[in-house]
């Protein structure tokens, strides 16, 4: 379990340095704005709300930023709130250097929500809304979101079944020039 | 693009690691079956299947380590070896961070436990190589520069941008590393060691010129002291070694003019090698609307004003995507357009003559000028060539911007088009430059010639009246600064360079002040008392450009290289103003502009903006290359004085500090005969290298297309067999076409219900199931 005390073990410290692709210094800014997030709670939580997470400026624009919060949490109560490590965890698959596998299998899984395993039209349609933004005057006429998901299926979908598996995701991804570069966050 | 290297360097040294210490028991035990430990690892990827075989290993492992007998000596070597390999790719799992802690603690227990029965001691100092490796790792992220500055502009602009500044910074290090060379092995020694100011014509301010030797705006345009100094080429002393270190300067001069270039095409070439790498080619397949769908969004806004730019602007690119494919048969009026298309090329093109023509005329107008006398004209003549370079620059971008307007473009390819025509622009001009720059050094080699005549008559002058014929006189004793000196074109050509680039640094401070500054400082405050809104409405604040931005870096870059050779001081002039320029433009950006409308990922731009540099490396080199093979170099300035061709100074090196054999060897190697048949293999081994990678190219799209036409029949013969059996003959399909899963697909991550897809089984029939009743599900 990721510790509440002020500071980090040194043996936990180079055990996290070991497993994610953060640095050192990475690691402890990550400590420390966690600790921030907890200050105002009850000591003695681990945890924190998903609420408190979604208010960190680097997660509070982006329209993805439930998905990620209950991607990443491990709590039973799957209410998408984070221990420090999956705060770390986070952070590692979301950094510059980890690998275009890893930054795909996640992106895979922000995408999919409906969790079950595929990207069929529902989850396509509701990423759309996402990427559109709010007001209804940005978002795509019915006409033009079915037009849109049919030409992603066409392009994506190798096997012809109507969804896009994480093979075909991963797939796309990487031949895209982009992804790597604009799927990255840093404290 | 510096952390990625660094990550990878470090599992790789992990890795080797490992395959070293493997080499070692090697010579202790007999060889290791791969393939063994290959499977050992797919499986020991899952949880369970590691824990069964920890438990085996510990009911063998508690007979004490000298029982054990030689096969189980190996097997618990693999399976310590392959727990190691474990240990190094667990970072790269996307696995929860307990369920990795676990594991890690495990299979170090497991590892060091059983370390001890097969070979001592290394494990330890080899940790400790691996600690000091990830130290080293941290401490140089920590060094690099304005990390927080490119991270706050991330956030607020986005990711092409902060590019910019990347790039920007890139540049930095490589002119950081061009002038640790001239400063340290160049300038630095001829301080030190040479002979001072004062003791030689070449290094003193002629007696003419003393007078005003220190005025500022003498030494603002690097003349006076600032010419007879260790910024300029003339100052060096041809003597061939010097100082108590005996020192080879010429040799030194040359090798580090090589030096500069072969490093920085060294970098250039590295550089997009590596972006080439992650680009992942193959075939060019364009996934248009799932990369815009997958990818569009950037992660690392995180200011809410630029979120919402960025909403707009997908929704836009997806309506016009989406239009797009609808339109894209539609044909009207192409002659129309083809003829507008034709007229716009045409009127760029006058465009391009005219400036160049301006240039040539200005430059031949300075040398007019400089014949008679800078004195006797104004402020603007004497810095024409500069400012009208300078002008051109500025303002024929934006009337290659109107006339575009013409050619009714997809905004990428208008885009693609104007960044071809500036560049096209940049270097005509510079060409022009370089050309008037011959005819200048031309003029000069003549006078050279006048003044060596003169020299002998100035000579005998002195003696005038002195001697009698056939007696021998005392050597008279002249002060250097009233010797007539040559006119060192070197030293000329030196100076235009760095005239050319300070102009161009103080034109752009100047145009981003004015543009950017003044323009962001009217329209806040002329808001208030203004008819209609400024800051939605026609001037509004300015845009970050961007690819203006590298265009003008690179070309100031491409200048360094080609004057670098002649005036030494060159590369610390441009971290100089590298420096600055950092600072001056990221204060502008965060404080005058805003995040752009349209958002062009110039996708694949990295390595367009590399290639351009390489181009212009090339380009640049050549002029620098040409007058040194061609022109003999100044009598009576610079190391290579008195020489016939600068590149003698090898010759002579040769022959005087190498052994007498290594002369013949270098004379034999430089044969043609024998450098005729290299150029041929090697034009051959490039042509063998291309045919095989088209080769494999088209392997790679056959396979692609082996699998769909798989699938597809997986489908059918799905469809074709009763639902609930129907499975069962897919699997078995699949049994038979075995698709090897790809080694980088991880596998599914557990706690997700169960139709989801199996680990490394790429194409199974649980979609397929989805379209029979629910009922069927399980």
């Amino acid at each position: 379990m990721g510790t509440t005390a002020s500071q980090l073990g040194k043996d936990l410290l180079s055990e996290y340095q070991e497993l994610t692709f953060l640095t050192k210094q990475e690691i402890l800014l990550a400590h420390k704005r966690f600790s921030e997030l907890l200050s105002k709670e009850d000591r003695n939580l681990t945890s924190v709300p998903m609420e408190k997470v979604l208010s960190l400026p680097e997660l509070k624009s982006n329209p993805f930023r439930k998905r990620i919060c209950h991607v990443f949490s491990t709590s039973d109560m799957k209410d998408g709130s984070l221990t420090f490590e999956d705060f770390l965890d986070l952070l590692s698959a979301f950094s510059d250097s980890a690998t275009l596998e890893i930054k795909s299998h996640y992106a895979f899984r922000i995408f999919d929500f409906d969790d079950d395993g595929t990207l069929d039209g529902g989850d396509l349609e509701k990423l759309v809304n996402c990427l559109t933004g709010e007001t209804e005057d940005s978002r795509l006429t019915p006409e033009e979101m079915r037009q849109l998901i049919s030409n992603i299926l066409e392009e994506s979908d190798i096997d012809k079944d109507g969804t896009v598996n994480l093979s075909e995701f991963q797939h796309v991804i990487s031949r895209s020039p982009d992804f790597v570069s604009s799927f990255k966050i840093v404290l | 693009m510096e952390v990625v290297g660094e990550e990878d360097g470090d599992t790789e040294g992990k890795r080797k690691n490992g395959r070293s210490k493997k080499d070692e028991k090697k010579e202790d035990k007999e060889k290791v079956e791969k393939k063994q430990n290959k499977k050992n690892v797919e499986t020991s990827s899952e949880h369970e299947s590691s824990e069964e075989e920890e438990d085996e290993e510990e009911k063998e492992g508690e007979e004490k380590p000298d029982v054990l007998s030689p096969e189980e000596l190996e097997k618990l070597k693999e399976e310590v070896d392959e727990r190691k390999k474990l240990i190094s790719t667990l970072r790269g799992k996307p696995w929860p961070m307990r369920k990795k802690l676990l594991t890690l603690r495990e299979s170090h227990e497991f590892v060091e436990k059983y370390e001890g029965a097969l070979g001592k001691g290394k494990s330890r100092k080899l940790t400790k190589w691996m600690k000091f490796q990830r130290d080293f790792e941290n401490f140089k992220t920590a060094c690099v520069p304005w990390e927080m500055k490119i991270k706050e502009i991330e956030s607020h602009f986005g990711s092409s941008v902060a590019s910019y500044f990347i790039f920007l910074r890139w540049m930095y290090g490589i002119n950081m590393i061009l002038f640790g060379l001239t400063f340290g092995l160049v300038m630095v020694p001829e301080a030190l060691m040479g002979r001072p100011y004062g003791s030689m014509p070449r290094k003193t301010v002629p007696r003419a010129d003393e007078a005003n030797a220190m005025d500022f705006a003498v030494l603002w345009d690097f003349g006076g002291y600032a010419q007879y100094s260790v910024l300029f080429y003339g100052y060096y002393n041809s003597q061939r070694a010097i100082g108590w270190l005996k020192f080879r300067m010429p040799l030194s001069y040359f090798l580090v003019g090589v030096g500069t270039v072969a490093y920085s095409y060294m970098v250039v070439i590295r550089t997009m090698a590596r972006n080439a790498n992650e680009d992942g080619g193959g075939d060019n397949n364009s996934f248009n609307f799932s990369w815009k769908m997958f990818t569009s969004w950037d992660y690392l806004i995180g200011n809410p004003e630029t979120a919402d730019n960025k909403f707009a602007s997908i929704t836009t690119s997806f309506k016009e995507a989406i239009l797009e494919e609808q339109e894209s048969r539609k044909d009207d009026n192409i002659h129309l357009t083809r003829f507008l298309r034709v007229l716009a090329n045409f009127l760029v093109l006058c465009c391009l003559a005219g400036s160049g023509y301006l240039i040539y005329f200005v430059v031949r107008r300075s040398q007019k000028f400089a014949l008679e006398g800078l004195e006797s004209h104004s402020w603007w003549e004497r810095n024409e060539v500069n400012m009208v370079m300078s002008l051109l620059g500025m303002f024929c971008p934006m009337l290659f911007d109107v006339i575009s307007a013409l050619e009714n473009y997809h905004p990428r390819i208008a885009l693609q088009w104007q960044l071809g025509r500036i560049f096209a622009l940049f270097l005509g001009n510079l060409y022009t430059f370089i050309i008037a720059l011959m005819d200048e050094i031309n003029l000069k080699r003549e006078e050279e010639e006048v003044l060596k005549l003169n020299m002998t008559i100035w000579e005998a002058s002195l003696y005038n009246g002195t001697l009698g014929a056939n007696s021998t006189a005392p050597p008279i004793t002249v002060h250097p600064a009233d010797i007539p000196r040559g006119p060192c074109w070197e030293t000329m050509v030196g100076q235009e360079f760095v005239r050319l680039i300070v102009s161009d640094t103080m034109t752009t401070y100047i145009t981003l002040l004015i543009g950017d500054f003044l323009r962001a400082v009217l329209v806040r405050f002329l808001n208030y008392c203004w008819c209609w809104d400024l800051e939605a409405g026609f001037p509004s604040y300015s845009e970050f450009d961007v690819s203006g931005n590298v265009l003008g870096l690179i070309f100031n870059q491409g200048m360094i290289w080609m004057g670098a050779f002649y005036a030494p001081c060159l590369p610390a002039l441009n971290v100089l103003r590298l420096h600055v320029s950092m600072y001056l433009q990221c204060w502008a950006v965060m404080c005058c502009n805003v995040p752009q409308e349209r958002v062009f990922k110039a996708s694949g731009s990295n390595n367009f903006y590399m290639a351009m540099l390489l181009v212009i490396l090339f380009l640049s080199t050549l002029p620098a290359i040409y007058t040194i093979v061609t022109i003999p170099p100044s009598f009576d300035c610079g190391p290579f004085s008195g020489k016939s061709r600068m590149f003698d100074v090898i010759q002579e090196t040769l022959e005087s500090d190498f052994p007498a054999w290594f002369g013949k060897v270098f004379s034999y190697a430089s044969n043609p005969g024998l450098v005729l048949p290299f150029l041929l293999l090697m034009v051959l081994a490039i042509y063998y290298l291309q045919s095989t990678s088209k080769s494999y190219k088209q392997a790679n799209l056959e396979l692609k297309k082996k699998l769909q036409t798989v699938s597809h029949t997986v489908i059918m013969s799905s469809y074709l067999s009763s639902p609930p059996g129907g499975e069962h003959r897919a699997h078995q399909g699949k049994s038979d076409h075995q698709i090897p899963p790809s080694a980088t697909s991880p596998p599914a991550p557990r706690g997700h219900r169960m139709p989801g897809p199996l680990p490394g089984n790429q194409r199974q029939p649980a979609p397929s199931v989805q379209r029979v009743p629910n009922s069927q599900r399980h």
